[in-house]
């Protein structure tokens, strides 16, 4: 049998037949046997070894993406390795307390642990009719979430945030205080790990600036519970940006569906994540779609989005928060459009209330929850739950939509009814919405929303 | 046949094998993943592969089948749950893992499972094409069993009694076997023997669909919106509460947590119209979000292949789509991968060809076997951004017969469903009058006419609402707002989660004329001099 027949290679094929480099995009020519997905090494001029993978192959030319600065490279003396191996996360419950970088390398001093298991980073779809329907509460102790947009688990929440708001500290807050309440419910001062059960957060971080990094890693260390931190910052390569979810993902799968872990993933910011993939996009002169988003996009979050849920008969959910900056504060633009798409509602953070001073600044309006009907009411959390959330949206939203009235005739030209309307909206976003470091558990949201209610004599 | 892999690009692959046909099915690499020729060069072949191409390398064979892509079609469709290449997720579900691996080849239907099989014919009759021969029950349906539509003799032998599905029912004198169950291909609409203008309504429940924009058995609906307008919450409810015998839901690049509760719900709930579970007039064809492109791309085919199916037997059957947009960004996908020159935003230029082409195969019929059936299809779109002015939508909207824009800001103040009564539009209203006059009531239209004029009155007065205040306007536009709201809050509104999710047409004639006799008689009493306050 001639070589080229052979389907299986005993040992890595050297190359130094790169045809050309643009941007992250390697094309290699005359070789022997390549698989899509195959991780690669490239060995630069410089002595550095970097990480790449195959995205195409041509004949006997293949084009390599590369997740590190190609700066340095050159056609003569650059080696590209190819592996004969997809990309693999390695796995073991020692993964929880360690911070690597977005290719998956300690960097919290420690050594490397040894892998129990090595599995293919992509992840395969869940099968729809294996997944478990997400009903189960998670209180965040956040009024405006547990209360008017709830969370569950296995379900997928992003952040709309803009820049120059407090996403940070609102996600920090999340983190802090999160926790899931079994129908018996925990009593109250008794926040211990043990309350919060096999309960751990995998953070993902894209391209992050050293403030914002410190931020986070002296909340995720002030936590009871574990965590397994992915860090790529702000100046680290780009293209790592397109790995780290996807090596938290599938810790995140290893932890909840191999370990029975209720696992909270959080990602920051998405939109750095498909700023990276649309530079790869461009690389490989692929048509743009809308703002020079590739038109793949919408799958490719989705490959992330979907990898969150419960699945039947197994312990252990994954519930993601990813975190994204709305350009311009525009929730039409295609990343925070995309998204919206995919998950299961959305909390939209607002400039307006944090300029009022209003922490966190969740605007109740376009901010919701998919999951939240099967999540609430009685065995869940409260019977008047349901009832409590939508008289106060109703109420709330009747004000917000008066305020614009209010901005032509003036308050004064407004009946009685409409006054009060107007006041409750204040004294909503200034009471219920703000709510600063306090933790509010869901009893004392519920109360004081059915307080507020009757202040205005409002039915309850 | 076979020969090798010489390229890979995404979903595309590149095939050194000739003799290969358009749109032929064939088998890609040593993991046996399914996909189609989507273009033919002298020397090389292009295959879309529907399963994930991670891990596949040149030199790897790919088979030809000599077959296009094409779904099974027998008894036991009915409560299954599909992936868009009619794999049954439940089994594939039991024999693997919870996850989906590509390359697993598994039969759409179970041969081991035995139906009893009623003739109708018998020894020695002629039958023609496409006549019914007997009948297998599945659920409370009579299934027929159909000879093909291109066969026809004298049947030499017919079954009666337990068979499974590989048997045949029946065979003719030259030896034609009649099977219990057939393979078509997905691409090629089902024939018929005449297409008839659709005539007969069919109720959603939905009191905003049925009062202001009817269905008819046999049309077409789209309704748009951007996320979080309810359009997966509407589908669900149209494919629970609609008077058609058969459904056939397809969950079209969308979320898989909301396809596991929408299995959980019909496997719970019943129908209002027969008391039957849900899911026993259900077929399921599910290709979430993350599950492969391709498949997604052909997973609409697929189920309206399988709709046409039970429309040949007479029945009428809906099909719902959530969302096309998600196919037609398949499509752009795999035209991408292709190098086709692009049309408008990316997407290619045969987009609105195909799609009425899709589009065009729902309609009344009347079958080979001479009986009436009808394919309905409400489509979900979801326009980037909300922005309705996009190809998709626009390629529709020239097909399709009624329009349910969902509107964000109804969304935003929870009316919900947030079907907008000004955009929103339904070509069948016409057709439907006269069946409304007859079988409901008479005077159908004119309260149909008085709420769409209180409704336009509203917003006029709004507008100087606006500017005056509410105390600036007279108390008889006062009373109308008044009437208007309550027409939104309690009518037009309904709630999906409780007993009103569900309402026959004579309830939501009721209800909306129990609306405006209130609005009447409080009229008079405010010329009689009552105030207002007093009456409110």
């Amino acid at each position: 049998m001639p070589l080229r027949k052979i389907n299986m290679r005993l040992s890595e094929h050297r190359y130094r037949t790169i045809s050309s480099i643009a941007g992250p995009l390697l094309f290699v020519q005359g070789i022997l046997n390549a698989r899509i997905g195959e991780v690669v090494k490239v060995l630069t001029p410089d002595k550095r070894q970097i990480d790449g993978e195959v995205l195409q192959i041509t004949g006997d030319t293949a084009l390599i993406e590369v997740f590190a600065e190609t700066r340095g490279l050159d056609i003569e003396k650059t080696t590209v390795v190819f592996t004969d191996s997809v990309r693999r996360a390695p796995l073991s419950p020692e993964i929880i307390g360690r911070v690597f970088d977005g290719s998956f390398v300690p960097i919290d001093g420690l050594p490397m642990y040894i892998a129990e298991k090595r599995v293919p980073i992509t992840g395969l779809p869940i099968n729809p009719t294996a997944r478990a329907r997400p009903e189960e509460f998670i209180e965040t102790g956040i009024s405006v979430i547990d209360g008017l947009n709830t969370l569950v688990k296995g379900q997928k929440l992003p952040v709309f945030s803009c820049s120059g708001l407090p996403s940070k500290e609102v996600v920090a807050a999340i983190l802090r205080n999160s926790r899931v309440i079994k129908e018996t419910a925990i009593p109250q001062g008794s926040e211990t790990s043990a309350a919060r059960g096999d309960f751990i957060v995998i953070f993902a971080a894209l391209g992050l600036t050293f403030r914002e990094y410190s931020y986070y890693m002296n909340t995720l260390k002030e936590m009871k519970s574990g965590f397994v931190a992915f860090v790529n910052m702000a100046d680290e390569p780009a293209m790592e940006r397109l790995l780290a979810p996807r090596f938290a993902l599938t810790a995140a799968e290893y932890l909840a569906f191999d370990n029975g872990m209720d696992v909270l993933v959080i990602i920051t910011d998405m939109t750095n994540y498909c700023d990276a993939l649309r530079e790869v996009s461009t690389a490989r002169e692929e048509l743009p779609g809308r703002r020079g988003y590739p038109g793949f996009m919408y799958s490719d979050l989705a490959s992330l989005y979907e990898r969150a849920g419960r699945i039947r008969g197994r312990k252990g959910s994954i519930t993601m928060l990813p975190v994204l900056t709305m350009p311009e504060d525009d929730i039409t633009h295609p990343i925070p459009d995309l998204t919206g798409y995919i998950t299961e509602g959305q909390i939209v953070l607002s400039r307006a209330l944090h300029q009022k001073g209003i922490f966190p600044p969740v605007d109740v309006l376009p901010s919701l929850s998919r999951l939240m009907q099967r999540g609430i009411g009685k065995g869940h959390t409260r019977e008047d739950h349901r009832k409590v959330s939508n008289l106060l949206y109703k109420y709330y939203a009747r004000g917000r939509d008066l305020r614009r009235l209010e901005a032509i005739v003036g308050k004064d030209g407004m009946t009685e009814k409409d006054r009060l309307m107007l006041d409750f909206a204040d004294l909503f976003e200034r009471e219920f919405v703000n709510q600063e470091s306090v933790r509010r558990n869901i009893n004392e949201t519920l109360d004081m929303g059915i307080d507020l209610l009757k202040r205005f004599d409002f039915e309850t | 046949m076979t020969g090798n892999i010489t390229g890979i690009s995404g979903p595309t692959v590149s095939v050194a094998l000739k003799g290969l046909r358009l749109y032929e099915r064939v088998y890609v690499g040593n993991a046996m993943l399914t996909g189609e020729v989507v273009k033919i060069e002298s020397d090389r072949a292009v295959v879309q592969v529907y399963e994930n191409t991670h891990g596949l390398a040149p030199d790897e064979p790919v088979r030809a089948t000599g077959m296009p892509l094409a779904v099974s079609l027998g008894p036991g469709l009915l409560s299954g749950i599909f992936d868009g290449l009619q794999r049954p997720l439940q089994r594939l579900r039991e024999e693997t893992c919870p996850f989906i691996k590509s390359g697993k080849e598994i039969y759409a239907l179970d041969r081991s499972r035995q139906w009893r099989f009623h003739p109708l014919k018998k020894k020695g009759d002629d039958i023609s094409p496409g006549e019914i021969i007997g009948y297998v029950n599945e659920g409370r349906f009579h299934h027929f069993i159909t000879c093909g539509n291109d066969i026809s003799g004298t049947l030499s032998w017919i079954a009666d009694g337990e068979i499974n599905i590989e048997a045949a029912a029946g065979a003719l004198t030259d030896g034609k076997e009649i099977p219990l169950y057939h393979e078509w291909p997905v691409r090629v609409p089902r024939p018929y023997r005449k297409k008839i203008a659709p005539s007969r309504p069919l109720v959603t429940g939905q009191r905003v669909i049925d009062f202001l924009f009817p269905f008819t058995k046999g049309g077409t609906a789209i309704m748009p919106g951007g996320f979080g307008t309810g359009k997966t919450i509407l589908e669900q409810s149209v494919a629970k509460f609609a008077d058609v015998d058969i459904v056939v839901y397809v969950g079209c690049g969308e979320r898989g947590n909301e396809m596991a509760e929408m299995i959980e719900e019909f496997e719970m709930l019943k129908d209002p119209w027969t008391g039957s579970k849900l899911m026993d007039r259900t077929v399921l064809v599910i290709n979430t979000s993350n599950m492969p492109v391709a498949a997604r791309e052909a997973s609409i085919y697929t189920a309206v292949t399988m709709a046409e199916y039970y429309r040949d037997m007479g029945f009428h059957v809906l099909l719902l789509a959530d969302s096309i947009s998600r196919w037609a960004e398949a499509l752009r996908e795999i035209s991408s991968s292709l190098e086709e020159m692009p049309g408008e935003e990316g997407y290619p230029t045969y987009l609105s060809s195909r799609l009425s082409g899709f589009i065009e195969r729902a309609g009344v019929v009347e079958t080979y076997s001479g009986k009436t059936g009808s394919l309905s299809m409400v489509l979900s779109v979801s326009p980037p951004g909300g922005d309705f002015t996009e190809p998709v939508t626009q390629s529709c909207l020239r097909t399709t017969g009624a329009f349910l824009m969902l509107d964000t800001s109804l969304a935003h103040r929870r009316h919900f469903p947030a079907i907008n009564w000004f955009q929103s539009y339904s070509l069948y209203a016409g057709e439907l009058s006269a069946h409304y006059k007859d079988k409901v009531s008479p005077e159908w239209e004119d309260v149909q006419k008085e709420c769409r004029d209180i409704l336009r009155k509203e917003e006029n007065l709004r507008e100087v609402v606006e500017i005056v205040g509410i105390e600036g306007i007279q108390d008889q536009d006062r009373l109308l707002l008044h009437t208007a709201e309550m027409i939104r809050s309690t009518f037009l509104c309904q709630n999906a989660y409780t007993d009103d999710a569900f309402s026959t047409l004579e309830k939501t004639l009721s209800a909306v004329k129990k609306i405006l006799d209130f609005h009447k008689e409080a009229g008079e009493r405010l010329k009689q001099g009552t105030p207002l306050n007093d009456i409110l």
